[in-house]
C-alpha cells in the first residue's frame, strides 16, 4: 500500500508496496506519476488501455512504468490511477494489461518534473507478507 | 577500499579481484570524501573489470553514483577488439552545453533581464510534456538524426559558423536512423527544440573573471561584464529511449550473468548489436545537437527583439557530456583507435588536435562546465597532458551531493528564488519543486571541481561566468 522515496544522490529511488504483485505495481505507477505532477485533478479523466510484454516480472514492471513516461511525452497524458491490472502469459513470455486513467496536460495542472527513464538499476521485487518493488528512476 | 594517494589530487585503486586495470580518481580530499558517500568508486572498480579496457578506468572530480558506470566516468576500449556500453554513455545521450558570447555589457542590459527571460520562456518550450513548436514528420526526424545541427542550419536555425564551433561539426557521421526504435522516434517527434526539465537550464551570464587572457580572447570572451548565454540540455526522450532499448536488447542477447551490475551490459563494438547501438547513439547525439542549435537560434531572436541587436552573438562552443566516440589516442607510445566513453565528462583535447576549430587549435578546445543553479560556470581549455591523464577528458559540472528527496525536505523553490533575487539573479521556472531539487546547496562546489581539474592538468582555467538570469525547465 503506497510508496516511499528513499535518498539517492543522482536520481529518484522508491519502494512501492502492495498486498499482491498487482497492487505493488499500481503503487509503483503512482510513485512514478508523483514525480511528474501533483495529482490534483484539473481536467477530464480519460482511460488508456495498456499492454506490455516481457521475459520476466522485472521487465514487465520496467516496461509498464516506462509507459507512463511515454504517454506524457507523446500525448501529454498525466497518470492519475491504474485500474484492472492483469498479469498473464507463461514463463519467458509474460504480459501485463491495465487501464491507465489520467488527464491531458493543461496550464492548470501542477507539474513537477520530468522522468528520463525507468531503470533496471537496483531494481528489486521482494515478497514477504506482501510485495515490495524497488525502482530507481532517472530524472 | 584500498585507495592509494598518488599526489594531492590523484588517487588510485590498485588492480585487485576482477579488475583488469587500476582505477584512478582525480579529486581533492574534500571531493574524495564526498564521492565515498556513494557507490561511485565501487562502480569505477566494476568498470575497470570490463574486457578490453585500456590503461585505466578514470573518475573525474565531480563524480557521483550512476548506473553501471559512475557519472564522471571515462573509460576507453580498443575500437577493433573492445566493447561499447550504453551504461557508459548514460540515458541522456549528448546531454551537453552550448555557450554563446554577446557584445552586450551586463550594466546595459540588467534592467532588461526580466523581459529577456520572459521572452525566452515564450520562445523555448520547457518543462514536462511541453511539445516543441515544430511539427515534424517521421521522414524529417530521420533526416535530423542523420544530419544533426546541419539540418537545423539548412532550415534557417543559425549559421555555418555555429557548426564549426560544435563538437563533430554538429553531426556524427556514423549516425543511422534505422537502428532507432519506433518508440524512440515517437518520443523524439514532439520534443525537438525543447529544453526539458530536471537539471536542464538556460542562463544569461556575465563574464566575472578571466584567468587566461589569450585563450579567453580566442574563444570570444574579452572582458569582465560581457554577457553570454549558456544552454544546457540533451537528446530528450529520444535519447533516453535509445539507451533503454539497447540496454534491454543487449541483456536479451548477451545475458547479465557475471556482471557485477546489470547496467554494465555491453557488446563488442564491432558486433552487429554493438554497431546498431553506436549508430543509434550517434543519431541521438545529432538530435541533441539540432535541439541546442534551434534553441540558440531562438535566443538570438529574443536578443534581437528585446535589445535590438543580436550582433556578435557568436557561438563559443558546444560540448557533449554523455557520449562514446572513436578517437585516436597515444597509448604506450603507440597511436590507437579507441572507443572513449565519457559519461558526465567533457572532452578536453589539447592544442593542435585536428578535431578542434582552427581558431582555437593553438589554445586547446573550449571546455564548458556549468555550475549548479545560481552558481558560477567555467570555461576551461583542453590540455596536452589530459591525453595521458584521462584520454583528454575533464569534469562536466558540479556533481550532485544531496538526493533530490533531501533537497525537497530542506529547500522550497520560492525561497531559492528569493535568495537568488537578493544576489541579483532573476529566476524563471516551470516548477518550484524542480527549483528546490536543483538548489545549489544540493550540489558539490563547482569551484573545487574546476580547481582540481586545473591543478591536475585535465583542463586549464580560462574564464568564470556568473548567472544574471536563469530559466529552468
Amino acid at each position: 500500500m503506497g510508496y516511499e522515496f528513499l535518498d539517492h544522490t543522482g536520481d529518484a529511488m522508491f519502494r512501492a508496496r502492495g498486498g499482491t504483485l498487482e497492487e505493488a505495481i499500481r503503487s509503483a505507477a503512482l510513485a512514478v506519476a508523483s514525480l511528474i505532477w501533483d495529482g490534483t485533478p484539473a481536467g477530464e479523466r480519460e482511460p488508456r488501455q495498456v499492454l506490455v510484454e516481457g521475459r520476466s516480472i522485472e521487465q514487465l514492471v520496467v516496461r509498464a512504468l516506462d509507459e507512463i513516461v511515454y504517454l506524457v511525452e507523446t500525448e501529454g497524458f498525466l497518470l492519475s490511477d491504474v485500474e484492472g491490472i492483469r498479469l498473464g502469459g507463461t514463463d519467458g513470455r509474460l504480459s501485463l494489461e491495465a487501464v491507465f486513467v489520467g488527464e491531458r496536460i493543461t496550464d492548470r495542472h501542477g507539474l513537477r518534473g520530468g522522468v528520463k527513464a525507468v531503470t533496471y538499476n537496483q531494481l528489486m521485487i521482494e515478497r514477504d507478507d506482501g510485495v515490495t518493488i524497488q525502482v530507481v528512476v532517472d530524472v | 577500499m584500498d585507495l592509494k594517494r598518488i599526489s594531492d589530487n590523484i588517487w588510485e585503486i590498485p588492480k585487485s579481484g576482477a579488475m583488469r586495470v587500476p582505477a584512478r580518481f582525480y579529486a581533492s580530499h574534500k571531493l574524495l570524501e564526498a564521492a565515498r558517500g556513494d557507490l561511485s568508486l565501487e562502480q569505477a572498480k566494476n568498470v575497470a573489470s570490463l574486457e578490453g579496457i585500456v590503461r585505466m578506468a578514470y573518475v573525474m572530480p565531480d563524480a557521483h553514483q550512476g548506473y553501471g558506470f559512475p557519472i564522471g566516468g571515462v573509460a576507453a576500449f580498443d575500437a577493433a577488439t573492445g566493447i561499447i556500453s550504453p551504461g557508459g554513455v548514460g540515458y541522456d545521450i549528448n546531454c551537453g552545453v552550448r555557450l554563446l558570447r554577446t557584445e552586450h555589457k551586463v550594466e546595459d542590459i540588467r534592467p532588461r533581464i526580466k523581459e529577456l527571460l520572459a521572452e525566452i520562456f515564450k520562445e523555448v518550450p520547457a518543462g514536462v510534456g511541453k511539445g516543441g513548436v515544430t511539427k515534424l514528420s517521421l521522414s524529417v526526424l530521420k533526416d535530423i538524426l542523420v544530419r544533426g545541427a546541419e539540418w537545423a542550419v539548412d532550415n534557417g536555425y543559425g549559421t555555418r559558423d555555429d557548426l564549426l564551433a560544435t563538437e563533430e561539426g554538429g553531426r556524427m557521421s556514423e549516425a543511422e536512423a534505422g537502428p532507432v526504435s519506433k518508440r524512440a522516434l515517437e518520443r523524439g517527434i514532439p520534443q525537438l527544440g525543447t529544453l526539458g526539465a530536471g537539471n536542464h537550464f538556460l542562463e544569461i551570464q556575465r563574464v566575472d573573471e578571466i584567468f587566461d587572457v589569450p585563450s579567453a580572447r580566442a574563444f570570444g570572451l574579452e572582458e569582465k561584464g560581457q554577457v553570454a548565454v549558456m544552454i544546457h540540455c540533451g537528446s530528450r526522450g529520444l535519447g533516453h529511449q535509445v539507451a533503454s532499448d539497447y540496454i534491454e536488447l543487449m541483456e536479451d542477447k548477451l545475458g547479465t550473468a557475471g556482471l557485477p551490475d546489470r547496467e554494465l551490459i555491453h557488446a563488442p563494438l564491432r558486433s552487429a548489436l554493438g554497431q546498431q547501438y553506436y549508430q543509434a547513439m550517434c543519431a541521438a547525439v545529432n538530435y541533441a545537437f539540432a535541439n541546442r542549435q534551434m534553441i540558440a537560434h531562438w535566443v538570438r531572436d529574443v536578443f534581437q527583439k528585446v535589445l535590438g541587436s543580436s550582433h556578435g552573438m557568436r557561438q563559443v562552443y558546444d560540448v557533449c557530456h554523455n557520449v562514446a566516440k572513436v578517437e585516436e589516442h597515444v597509448v604506450g607510445g603507440v597511436s590507437r583507435r579507441l572507443c572513449v566513453h565519457r559519461k558526465g565528462a567533457t572532452r578536453s583535447f589539447g592544442p593542435g588536435r585536428p578535431e578542434i576549430p582552427a581558431a582555437y587549435r593553438p589554445f586547446g578546445q573550449p571546455v564548458i562546465i556549468p555550475g549548479s543553479m545560481g552558481t558560477a560556470s567555467y570555461v576551461l581549455a583542453g590540455t596536452a597532458e589530459a591525453e595521458e591523464l584521462s584520454f583528454s577528458s575533464t569534469a562536466h559540472g558540479a556533481g550532485r551531493l544531496m538526493s533530490r528527496n533531501e533537497a525537497l525536505r530542506r529547500f522550497r523553490g520560492e525561497q531559492v528564488r528569493d535568495d537568488l533575487a537578493r544576489r541579483g539573479i532573476e529566476l524563471k521556472s516551470v516548477s518550484w519543486r524542480g527549483v528546490a531539487e536543483e538548489a545549489s546547496a544540493a550540489y558539490k562546489d563547482v569551484e573545487e571541481v574546476v580547481r582540481v581539474s586545473h591543478e591536475v592538468g585535465l583542463g586549464r582555467l580560462v574564464a568564470r561566468l556568473l548567472p544574471v538570469g536563469v530559466m529552468k525547465g
